[in-house]
């Protein structure tokens, strides 16, 4: 059993590649065209990549997934935001907002580290709570920012900014375009997804570098990494640091693929959802890997992209996004009963 | 000094309303009034917190599980139209199997989830959600029968959004009415014309009496004892895990009747949106009160309502006039229950690891 | 009619998947006795209390041989509430007290007095009124009985260590049918007056007709409050006696003694070892919890296998802890005339110094990664090993592999690749793992602490004669800290013995069997100060 398939894959990952599969065999007995779906599936997977994969240095370092990731989702709606106050269009935007979410990012991930090491064992719930707290303290700021662009600002002199700012002729779908191409009815959104591709390579590279080797360490066993002469509060908030940069970088990527910038309460289930994406994938809440990132972000929100039409036709009603409750919470409800192997996070 | 050190949370938040309610421009009738409605509606829901808090559970986030058990019940009596005190009353009687249902399964995730109970009970609140989403909007009109077509939405399937609760609105605030006339006394002439509903007041005045009384019972002093050390209270051979799930239930079903007289104040029933934040203002009021993740009074649950919805009242106001944005007040104040948890979460795992240290 | 004995324990044995632990250990107590049990770590004491107290450690692992008898009849404990009904009550080392309650909560934790009332009638016993007045006054009536006179309802915490073990000892004799009372290392944390306090308590209770186990290892004590001794030994009964037939130096001698033949001792002369000290040690003190050091001094020679021994909780496991930086320390330490800077485990490890951890699975082994990521970790940190040449370095797969193999083969380390996850070796294993870890880094001192606990017989010599190899083939100098004096004595060439924290001496393995018992008893300065009056 325990090399087995369902050893190797885990419970969750099987039941909801067959339930994937399920949709599928559904959507095409019903007629659907099969053809946008699996463009939007691709889409969205690329969309997501980024955000899920910013779960996996703080979960190596032994600080659970990045409940806190609000904290650089932020950082990536300023630099947005400010690419378009700008004036600034095309691949100017997108690196400028890139160029300037990144930094802005890791300072957030700095000042997020210094509150994760004080709280050690309970870094999920108070990510949670703080994360939500910062939203709604952003929402303040959005509603008050000098900002002027009339592509931001409510017409007809409201206060602050609309609560989504649509990209249309600035940055959108601007990757997904890059040299894409077509196969039969399904489109494929090359630039998106070297983009991802690119990510993974860059982490890949880090988590084997010195530094990576150590994060891994402190978060494998924090007195075995203190023994070996590793500083684990260094590692952790390198982190974060890391995480949170990532999730800056990763909002933009996912804004210029939706084609609108969401501001006030969007980014609140951001984290939850990217949780449970690399959960799916297989990842515990004290070690993942890239590939589970992958996997867990293509499963995701494959389902969640199938299940709206299927369920249209099957039912009539919207039960996509009672599904996506059900099953991203679900998931992490899974892993926090699952025994734990050492360690006491909340 | 070192009692304001010890409840610096709420002097501060003393001091905040103060501000706000200088600021909101509001007449005292008008702010008294509104708050005592809502210390009447809500101090249930907050009160039902302490149980598991004093069982080593910290916060039960997991208390929108009972808010859901009691809206059932209400959709019951809507269903059937059960009206008036009685009907009130029926709810809260056929809230409990629903509660004590929820409860037992919240008890059982939390006792396998042992150390993680917070994080676990935040996200018991979505999920659950979820189902009861999945319950309401699909399975209502569907596998579940409703003979009242007018409750339905028009496809014939799944709860309208809003439920009227008319049948039994303030069947128990309305009950009897104090309205103080004319005191000349100082500080009591405050508490002139205001509506005071008797009747829910002494409701939760029995219930404060019961939950002292029954941390005087072996039950309560197995919950003390599980609450401070898990391990030597298995030793002298108390059931640890049973206990625990007897006081989720105990707290389940306190909110259970907590949400049915809220919503017996407010007069319906936003079926998919009543109970989503009533663990977050729970909790928040109970922390603003002074109360921390492992303990907590009955006097802290009932100045943190007061603290807690005053600031709510006054938010919008002084927003508006401070800022020039209503908006801005009602984002504050939202502001202000996510982040007093985070610190006080965040507070409680420091003072753990100094402990251990 | 003769009365029957309290207790008696027939013939009990016991075995954990083919170890032997316990063997042929028989004794009776008599009524209003005191029988104390004495012996080194792994002598078996514990494992005989859980045997008594019905842990179901003991149980889920095949049961026991032999047969407990109380009062004359035989008896089967299959759990620790069967243990209490029949009147057995045990003292632990560490307290089962909870500090927010009175001290009154805690003796009556879980046995509350209790008064019915409507709600009870309905719903049972759980809600029973608590009856307060009651409970205070059985409280009274133990700490009474046992001479402590504080008031019953202050909390237990802040309350003195030695008021908590007799609030511990309260509550035992609360229970009013407690026959026999276990006490296990009880004036381990006490000063004397308070040791000589409970010392008094145990007459009172014995007054009483209840018998008492007592589990020390402090002899003097052991001397002035028996009736009976029993001295168990590698799992067997060594000696059964009395205070009047014997002394401190038997006792201690009986503890430690064992045949070891001549031809297995590898420890080399005095003479053979040049003078050269790689390590000097002066006035060390080390904060680790239970092992704590307070004011070691002491030379290692460079080459030498050097060996720490002494019983547990004296100190001796603080030692490498403290200088290698994982605990906080204080003092002088050179290496080669160079001081050596403390709570700092990178200076250490920098300065070619190595450490393979007692807490195997805790500090020493990361259980979730491969064998070969375990062995080349700390090597990758400390000295950038293993890593690819070139602008970016990154860890080199081959490199890593095709070193781990070579260590597997070297030191036998069964397993099914280098890939395999070490919380899957078993505890020899898992050692070998350690070691190779440790040996990786090249150090040119090795500390080594319990390095064959928990592992059979067989991978035991592998290991020790490996580390023998070590130092003999590359002159690697190693301090070996063990609880096992036979191997300290069969491969060390000097060994000091730490009692309370200091070092009681250094002995050659060579040295009598009465000197490392009184040595490890602390009683050897006592005894010989005596002599020179």
């Amino acid at each position: 059993m325990e090399n087995g398939l369902l050893g190797r894959m885990g419970i969750p990952r099987l039941i909801i590649s067959l339930f994937l599969a399920f949709l599928v065999a559904m959507a095409f007995s019903y007629g659907l065209p099969m053809g946008q779906i699996f463009s939007a599936m691709l889409t969205r997977f690329g969309m997501n990549a980024l955000l899920v994969m910013a779960m996996i240095p703080t979960i190596q370092a032994g600080a659970g997934p990045n409940f806190g990731l609000p904290f650089g989702i932020i950082c990536g709606l300023i630099g947005a935001t400010l690419a378009i106050e700008l004036d600034l269009r095309n691949f100017t935007a997108l690196f400028f907002a890139i160029g300037v979410s990144i930094p802005l990012g890791a300072f957030a991930g700095w000042l997020y580290g210094l509150l994760l090491n004080r709280v050690k064992g309970q870094e999920m719930t108070v990510g949670t709570y703080m994360g939500f707290s910062i939203v709604s303290l952003m929402c303040i700021f959005w509603l008050m920012a000098p900002y002027s662009s009339p592509e931001m600002v409510w017409p007809y002199g409201g206060d602050g900014l609309r609560v989504t700012v649509v990209l249309d002729g600035r940055m959108e779908q601007l990757l997904d375009r890059l040299w894409s191409f077509t196969i039969g009815s399904v489109r494929i959104p090359t630039g998106l997804l070297l983009v991802t591709i690119f990510c993974c390579i860059l982490l890949w590279l880090f988590l084997r570098t010195r530094t990576g080797l150590a994060m891994s360490i402190v978060g494998s066993n924090p007195r075995f990494a203190e023994a070996s002469g590793l500083n684990v509060n260094k590692y952790r908030m390198i982190a974060s640091i890391i995480s949170c940069a990532m999730g800056a970088a990763g909002i933009v990527i996912y804004s210029q693929s939706y084609g609108f910038i969401q501001l006030y309460q969007a980014p609140l289930y951001m984290a939850l959802y990217s949780v449970s994406a690399i959960l799916i994938g297989g990842a515990s809440l004290q070690r993942a890997t890239i590939t589970q990132a992958l996997i867990g972000t293509f499963l995701f929100n494959a389902l969640l992209v199938i299940a709206l039409p299927v369920a249209n036709v099957a039912m009539d009603s919207d039960i996509s996004e009672i599904m996506r409750v059900i099953i991203s919470n679900g998931i992490i409800l899974y892993a926090l009963t699952r025994r734990e192997v050492g360690g006491d996070a909340r | 000094m070192k009692l304001i050190q010890r409840n610096i949370v709420p002097i501060l938040f003393i001091i905040l309303c103060t501000i706000g309610f200088q600021y909101s421009g509001l007449s005292w009738m008008f702010f008294a009034n509104d708050l005592m409605a809502r210390l009447a509606r809500n101090s249930f829901l907050v009160i039902s917190l302490i149980i598991p808090v004093l069982a080593g559970m910290g916060l039960n986030f997991g208390i929108v599980l009972g808010a859901m058990a009691g809206q059932f019940a209400a959709f019951i009596t809507v269903v059937h139209n059960l009206t008036g005190v009685g009907g009130f009353f029926a709810a809260c009687v056929m809230a409990i199997p629903f509660a004590v249902l929820f409860g037992w399964l919240t008890g059982i995730l939390f006792n396998k989830a042992k150390g993680k109970e917070m994080i676990t009970g935040l996200i018991l609140g979505f999920f659950a959600n979820g189902v009861y989403q999945l319950i309401c909007l699909i399975f209502i009109g569907w596998l579940i029968p409703i003979s009242n077509k007018a409750l339905l939405l028009p496809s014939g399937v799944g709860f309208v959004n809003t439920l009227d609760l008319k049948i039994w609105q303030y069947a128990i605030d309305k009950f009897y009415v104090f309205r103080a006339r004319g005191i000349d006394i100082p500080v009591l002439k405050y508490l002139n014309n205001i509506n005071i509903p008797v009747l829910t007041l002494v409701i939760v005045a029995i219930l404060c009496t019961a939950v002292v009384l029954l941390f005087k019972t072996k039950l309560g002093q197995d919950f003390r004892a599980v609450g401070q050390n898990r391990h030597i209270a298995e030793i002298a051979g108390i059931k640890v895990d049973k206990v625990r799930i007897i006081a989720v239930i105990f707290s389940t079903v306190l909110a259970a009747w907590g949400q049915l007289i809220f919503l017996q104040n407010i007069g319906n029933v936003q079926v998919y949106g009543s109970h989503v934040q009533v663990g977050t203002f729970a909790v928040a009021a109970l922390l603003i009160g002074g109360a921390t993740v492992s303990k907590a009074t009955i006097g802290q649950a009932l100045l943190g309502t007061v603290l807690f919805h005053a600031l709510f009242i006054v938010s919008p106001l002084a927003g508006k006039n401070l800022m020039g944005s209503a908006q801005v007040g009602e984002y504050f104040r939202v502001f202000i229950a996510y982040g007093v948890i985070g610190i006080a979460l965040a507070l409680h795992a420091w003072q753990r690891l100094a402990k251990k240290t | 009619m003769t009365a029957k004995a309290r207790l008696e324990m027939r013939n009990i044995g016991k075995e954990y998947y083919g170890n032997r632990v316990l063997k042929g250990v028989s004794f009776t107590l008599d009524e209003g006795k005191v029988l104390s049990l004495v012996g080194e770590n792994g002598a078996g004491k514990s494992t005989l209390m859980n045997i008594l107290f019905g842990m179901p450690v003991i149980h889920s692992t095949g049961g026991f041989d032999g047969g407990v008898y109380l009062d004359g009849t035989s008896v089967s404990i299959r759990s620790p509430e069967e243990a209490m009904k029949l009147g057995i009550g045990m003292v632990h080392q560490e307290f089962m007290l909870l500090p927010g309650f009175t001290i009154t909560e805690n003796i009556k934790l879980n046995r509350e007095t209790t008064k019915g009332n409507l709600f009870s009638r309905l719903f049972g016993k759980p809600m029973k009124w608590l009856d307060m007045p009651s409970m205070q006054k059985d409280a009274r009536d133990s700490m009474d009985a046992i001479g402590l006179g504080i008031d019953e309802m202050l909390p237990v915490r802040g309350l003195p260590v030695g008021h908590m073990q007799f609030v511990e000892i309260a509550r035992e004799l609360d229970k009013k049918n407690i026959r026999l009372l276990v006490l296990d290392e009880p004036t381990a944390v006490l000063t004397e007056t308070d040791a000589d306090k409970l010392l008094e308590a145990m007459r009172v209770l014995t007054d009483k007709g209840i018998s008492i186990l007592f589990i020390s290892h402090r002899l003097d004590e052991v001397m002035k409050a028996s009736d009976k001794i029993v001295i168990l030994r590698d799992g067997e009964q060594i000696a059964e006696t009395t205070p009047d037939e014997t002394t401190i130096e038997r006792i201690a001698e009986l503890m430690v003694g064992r045949k070891i033949e001549s031809g297995q001792m590898h420890g080399r002369a005095v003479s053979s070892i040049k003078d050269e000290f790689l390590l000097q040690i002066k006035e060390l003190h080390v904060e680790m919890p239970g092992e704590a050091v307070k004011g070691v001094t002491l030379d290692i020679k460079k080459g030498e296998i050097l060996g720490i021994g002494g019983l547990a909780g004296q100190g001796k496991i603080g030692i490498a802890n403290g200088i290698m930086g994982l605990f906080p320390s204080r003092g002088e330490v050179l290496k080669n005339g160079l001081p050596l800077r403390l709570n700092d485990a990178r200076f250490a490890l920098d300065n070619s110094m190595a450490f393979v951890s007692e807490d195997r699975r805790g500090t020493g082994l990361l259980l979730d990664d491969s064998i070969e990521f375990n062995i080349v970790a700390t090597a990758t940190q400390i000295q950038g090993k293993f890593m690819t040449r070139g602008k970016l370095r990154i860890l080199h797969s081959k490199a890593v592999s095709d070193y781990a193999a070579r260590m597997i083969k070297e030191l036998d380390i069964r397993c099914t690749g280098p890939s395999q996850l070490t919380r899957r070796l078993s505890g020899g294993n898992q050692q070998k793992v350690c070691i190779a870890r440790a040996i990786t880094l090249a150090p040119n001192l090795l500390f080594v602490s319990e390095p064959t606990r928990g592992i059979d017989i067989g991978a035991k010599k592998l290991i020790l004669d490996h580390l023998v190899k070590l130092n003999r083939e590359q002159g690697l100098t190693i301090i070996m800290t063990s609880s096992e004096l036979a191997e300290l004595r069969s491969i060390c060439d000097r060994i000091a013995i730490v009692y309370q924290g200091k070092l009681e001496g250094i002995l050659l393995p060579t040295d009598s069997d009465r000197d490392f018992g009184l040595m490890m008893a602390g009683e050897y300065h006592k005894l010989h100060e005596k002599e020179a009056v």
